[in-house]
């Protein structure tokens, strides 16, 4: 449980992060992932750049019509920020559904995002949000989808020398209602599976529906299958069953001790339900 | 002048708060990572990757290269150093004889194979990964029916049949009893093995004075006395000259109740490097290598009259031992067998043990330690009998409870019960619950399609072990009470507390005996160099057992103190009460203070009287104590997700007399929670190959507070007669009666679907398969 010998560096700026990772270096948020990979030695890097401590990454502000969150941020700060909890309450709600305080203080959104560990909370919430990822090394900076960053089990679109630097949200009309719902892995907290539902209603109809989903497979992704068997449809209790049913087809689901693939698709199907109804109860 | 006494009131009964909470509140205590002695080196040991293999070589070149490595040892070196020893003995009892460094073969994952020691940990543990081991691997088995089959791989060559011993014990008539059953109950009931997983996990820090050739060893243990005479034979030193230190002990839960490869190890390299060496268990290797408990699996059968009457109870009790023997492996599973008549009133057993060797660590003493297996076991057959006679199951437990005026009761074990009126425990718990209504409720529920259950458990405990002759090394306990010239008291157990809290609850005792103030007595313990021998903490020992010691030891000093007091009033006979001597004649009255200092100043000594205050006491207990209770949980499963809610805990639990309710509460919640641990979430899962793959918190689901419901506690009082406090132990009995309470819980809640038994942890995914298995 000791890590092997690595180099540390707390950088005073950005640039110069960007530069050190550009020339190898590992880089280090909250390290609530890395730290213990690298305690069980199953991570060695040589040189780890710190960038929690980079006021560069650390903020939440409101800029034409959208949310920019520094990759810094904290879970806590998500939680508790009231520009969060005002204009998208549904990033600010996942934080509760993650780890314990301790964890909650250290662990970052832009590390989540980086690392894509399959059962991970904040996938599912950002493919509802069609968030956009801003990524940035020492030659440049560009934006991408979470359709195209989240690309396998930890597997990112992440380039060499590349971090994530920004999450840019939208902010949501009054109308919209959101929610996160999941089933904890008992030992660890991690999302068996964690569905995030994403819900306007208009004239008694579905007039946008975004359902991200984490845990039941490798890769966080956006069942598109229940968007359009609901969208332009009345929200009766039958017709959110019935695309529910619908969130794991042709997912290749995961397995392991604590779930076979048969529960978590079935979990899949109760807990899409689950979040499509309380994201109504908040929708106007 | 008489003084005025003012302190009347008796503290012992009372809820106080504990002494040894502020220095660990504040982080303060000290536990073995804490201790630094000067030029202290650090070990880190080289373990086994393979649940089974042959050693062809072993590489410390380039690990030895590493700057900063002091030395590298390999099982070549210590062939002179004792093997881990067993303690326990059973008839034709086979024991594989283990290194504390493996010699030419592996049995289990994390068997220790080198241990490097360097300056530093980190160096150390780098150095640990370059040592370069040639394994030959070989066929292992982990599950015990399976190392039981033939053709199975062998754990030792030597046995073929993995097996270490068979243990038959039989009591009554068992045949006449299945001939006169109506009905036959029989059931396969595991109990899986789990991890004790204590706060702290293990640590040692040895050092050698060779000019004294005299070894100090701090080492996070229960048992520092048993375990200072183990290493010296282990060592081949001096007992005398061998301190053993039981610091701050974060916890054990019985995984500390032992003597580890890693103690003699630390021991041997000190006095090879003449420098002092410390080694912390990591968290992984303290799920990989500390003991494991339970590891049952039970073939039950019950024999039973139509109306309910239990005749008798069979057991094939397959107990998987693991790899090798630790101090009390194989004795585990004979307590198993010594409870398994639970409460019940029937005088016919008859159990078969089979101790397996299998790839794995060995089991031992966690927490209840045979009697939560049998306890569930027995719990689990009467609800199974109470189903196929559509009996009520409390109704069948009134029925068979052994009855107040049978005490003391000889079962068909061998035991005596002590006291007890099981059946007012069981009323107290069903009247706190509302019973009859709660059935009310239950039918309403069922009608309406939900799936709610109430599980009763009503057990028993063997525990403050133990007379002598039925424990494997002394089960008696010793005290010292030291009266200092100031009048200040300090008190010595033999027990080694950690986290038990006799801090506080001896000094109550000794508060109310002495009439001195809570705040100046200090009770010690765990240093074999300021403590006379005792045999430790474990089977809820401490205050039935050691706490008498004191109470005789506190008898034996107030004579004395008698004896001065006269003397010092010039009386005839004098009274001793809340701290004062007191002539009765003249009313004169003179201070425990007073005449502290006047026995240690001794101008003048009472007739056949020696100077000073000191007392000691070794107490031996003439039986057992058996505490019990009534634990009944009320809870609903969801169909969709097959999740369980505990909607209600009611616990009435019966440890005679309570010295400090506080504790008593902090012993039966956590207790509590970890029996439901293992009800619902614990599980030490091995894959074919020995690797152990719950071997982190992240796959091992320990509870948590959230995960804790609301326990509605209570208590009946029924007095031991055994010890003159009338304490019964409380370590053990919150695990041992709450696992049953929730499995039969839950399966009551099932039983509409047909549902007869389910096998522990009852984890989401198995309950929604059996809703949904139904439904098909």
């Amino acid at each position: 449980m000791i890590a092997n010998a690595f180099d540390y560096t707390a950088p005073q700026s950005l640039d110069e992060a960007l530069t050190l990772i550009g020339n190898g270096a590992k880089p280090l948020s909250g390290g609530m992932s890395l730290i213990p990979m690298m305690k069980l030695r199953l991570a060695s890097p040589e040189h780890l750049v710190d960038l929690g401590r980079l006021k560069e990454l650390s903020y939440i502000r409101e800029q034409d019509g959208e949310l920019h969150i520094g990759a810094a941020i904290t879970y806590y700060e998500l939680e508790s920020s009231t520009l969060l909890l005002g204009k998208c309450p549904l990033i600010a709600e996942t934080a509760t559904h993650i780890g314990d305080i301790q964890v909650r203080n250290m662990g970052t959104l832009g590390g989540s995002v980086a690392h894509a560990d399959p059962a991970a909370d904040y996938p599912a919430t950002l493919q509802a949000l069609e968030a956009k990822i801003v990524l940035r090394s020492a030659t440049g900076a560009r934006t991408l989808s979470t359709k195209d960053f989240f690309l396998d089990t930890f597997t990112t679109a992440l380039e060499p020398g590349e971090i994530v630097a920004e999450i840019i949200v939208p902010i949501e009309p009054g109308l919209t209602g959101t929610s996160y719902q999941k089933f904890r892995q008992p030992a660890s907290g991690f999302a068996m599976v964690g569905i995030a539902a994403r819900i306007r209603q208009q004239a008694g109809t579905l007039s946008l529906i975004r359902i991200g989903v984490t845990g039941l497979s490798g890769s966080s992704y956006r069942a598109t299958n229940v968007e359009a068997a609901l969208e332009g449809k009345q929200p009766t209790e039958e017709n959110i069953r019935a695309a529910s049913a619908l969130v794991g087809d042709g997912v290749d689901a995961s397995a392991d001790l604590h779930a076979s693939a048969d529960y978590r698709q079935h979990l899949a199907t109760i807990y899409t339900a689950k979040a499509i109804r309380a994201a109504l109860s908040r929708s106007a | 002048m008489a003084t005025t006494v003012t302190r009347i009131e008796k503290l012992v009964g009372k809820r106080l708060r504990r002494k040894e909470d502020p220095r660990l509140i504040t982080g303060t205590a000290t536990y073995v990572e804490d201790i630094k002695r000067p030029g202290m080196q650090h070990a880190v040991i080289v373990r086994s990757p393979h649940g089974a293999a042959n050693i062809k070589g072993i590489d410390t070149t380039k690990a030895a290269a590493l700057p900063g490595v002091s030395a590298i040892f390999t099982g070549k070196d210590i062939t002179h150093v004792g093997s881990v020893v067993c303690g326990a003995d059973l008839p034709g009892l086979r024991k594989p004889v283990h290194h504390i460094l493996a010699q030419d073969r592996v049995y289990f994952v994390g068997h220790p194979v080198a241990v490097v020691v360097a300056s530093d940990r980190y160096i150390a543990a780098d150095a640990a990964d370059l040592v370069e081991v040639d394994y030959d691997v070989t066929q292992a088995v982990t599950d015990p029916e399976k190392a039981l089959a033939p053709g199975a791989p062998a754990v030792h060559p030597e046995w073929p049949d993995n097996t270490a011993f068979l243990y038959h014990q039989t009591g009554g008539d068992i045949d006449k009893a299945f001939a006169d059953a109506d009905v036959i109950i029989k059931q396969r009931i595991t109990s899986q093995r789990l991890v004790p997983n204590a706060m702290e996990t293990r640590g040692v820090v040895a050092e050698w004075l060779q000019a004294d050739r005299a070894l100090t060893l701090f080492t996070s243990t229960q048992i520092p006395h048993l375990a200072r005479t183990i290493l010296a034979g282990q060592l081949g030193i001096d007992e005398n000259r061998f301190r053993l230190i039981a610091p701050e002990v974060g916890g054990g839960f019985g995984s500390k109740l032992n003597v580890y490869a890693e103690e003699a190890l630390m021991g041997f390299i000190t006095m090879k490097i003449n420098k002092p060496v410390k080694w912390i268990e990591s968290r992984r290797e303290n799920f990989q290598v500390t003991i494991q408990g339970r590891g049952h699996v039970d073939y039950f059968e019950l024999a039973a009259k139509r109306d309910g009457t239990m005749l008798g109870l069979r057991l094939k009790l397959i107990q998987d031992l693991g790899a090798y023997h630790q101090l009390l492996t194989p004795a585990i599973p004979t307590l198993s067998v010594l409870m398994m008549p639970g409460l019940y009133n029937f005088r016919n057993i008859d159990a078969d043990v089979v101790g397996v060797f299998t790839n794995c660590v060995p089991t031992d003493a966690y927490r209840g330690a045979g009697r939560p297996e049998a306890t569930h076991g027995i719990e689990r057959m009467v609800d199974l009998l109470a189903a196929e006679l559509n009996m009520d199951p409390a109704a069948i437990r009134f029925k068979n409870f052994v009855q107040p005026d049978q005490f003391p009761f000889p079962t068909a074990t061998g035991l005596n019960y002590d006291s007890g009126d099981y059946g007012a425990t069981l009323q107290k718990a069903m009247d706190m619950i509302g019973y009859d209504d709660l059935r009310k409720q239950q039918a309403a529920a069922r009608a309406a399609g939900r799936l709610m259950g109430i599980g009763i458990s009503t057990y028993g405990e063997l525990c403050a072990f133990g007379p002598s002759p039925a424990t494997p090394a002394g089960g008696w306990e010793s005290a010292t009470v030291r009266i200092e010239p100031t009048g200040k008291v300090t008190v010595h157990t033999g027990t080694s507390p950690h986290g038990q809290g006799q801090e506080t609850s001896f000094a109550q005792i000794a508060a109310d005996e002495l009439g001195v103030p809570m705040d100046d007595i200090i009770v010690l313990h765990g240093d074999t160099a300021i403590i006379p021998y005792g045999i430790g903490t474990f089977g809820s020992r401490n205050t039935a057992v050691g706490g008498p010691a004191l109470y005789y030891a506190l008898q034996d000093i107030k004579e004395k103190v008698k004896k001065f007091g006269k003397m010092l009033l010039d009386a005839e006979e004098v009274t001793f009460e809340n701290g004062v001597c007191r002539d009765p004649k003249t009313g004169k009255e003179i201070t425990i203070q007073t005449i502290a200092g006047a026995a240690y100043r001794a101008m003048k000594l009472p007739p056949d009287t020696d100077p000073g205050l000191v007392a000691t006491k070794f107490w031996e207990p003439s039986n057992f104590a058996f505490p019990f209770g009534a634990h009944i949980i009320v809870s609903e499963v969801d169909r969709d997700t097959g999740e369980i809610a505990i909607k209600r805990y009611v616990a009435v639990d019966d440890i005679g007399n309570q010295l400090n309710p506080l504790l008593v509460d902090g012993q039966l919640h956590g207790g509590a929670a970890q029996g439901l641990g293992q009800a619902l979430w614990e599980q030490a899962v091995y894959d074919d190959n020995g690797q152990l793959i719950t071997g982190e918190f992240m796959d091992y689901c320990m509870p948590r507070a959230r995960m804790m419901p609301w326990i509605e506690s209570s208590h009946t009082v029924t007095p031991s007669p055994v010890n003159p406090l009338g304490v019964k132990g409380v370590g053990e009995a919150g695990t041992i009666g709450s696992t049953p309470a929730m499995v039969n819980s839950v399966i009551d809640a099932l039983s509409t679907l047909g549902v007869r038994h389910i096998d522990m942890p009852l984890t989401n995914e198995k309950i929604w398969n059996l809703v949904n298995g139904a439904k098909a």
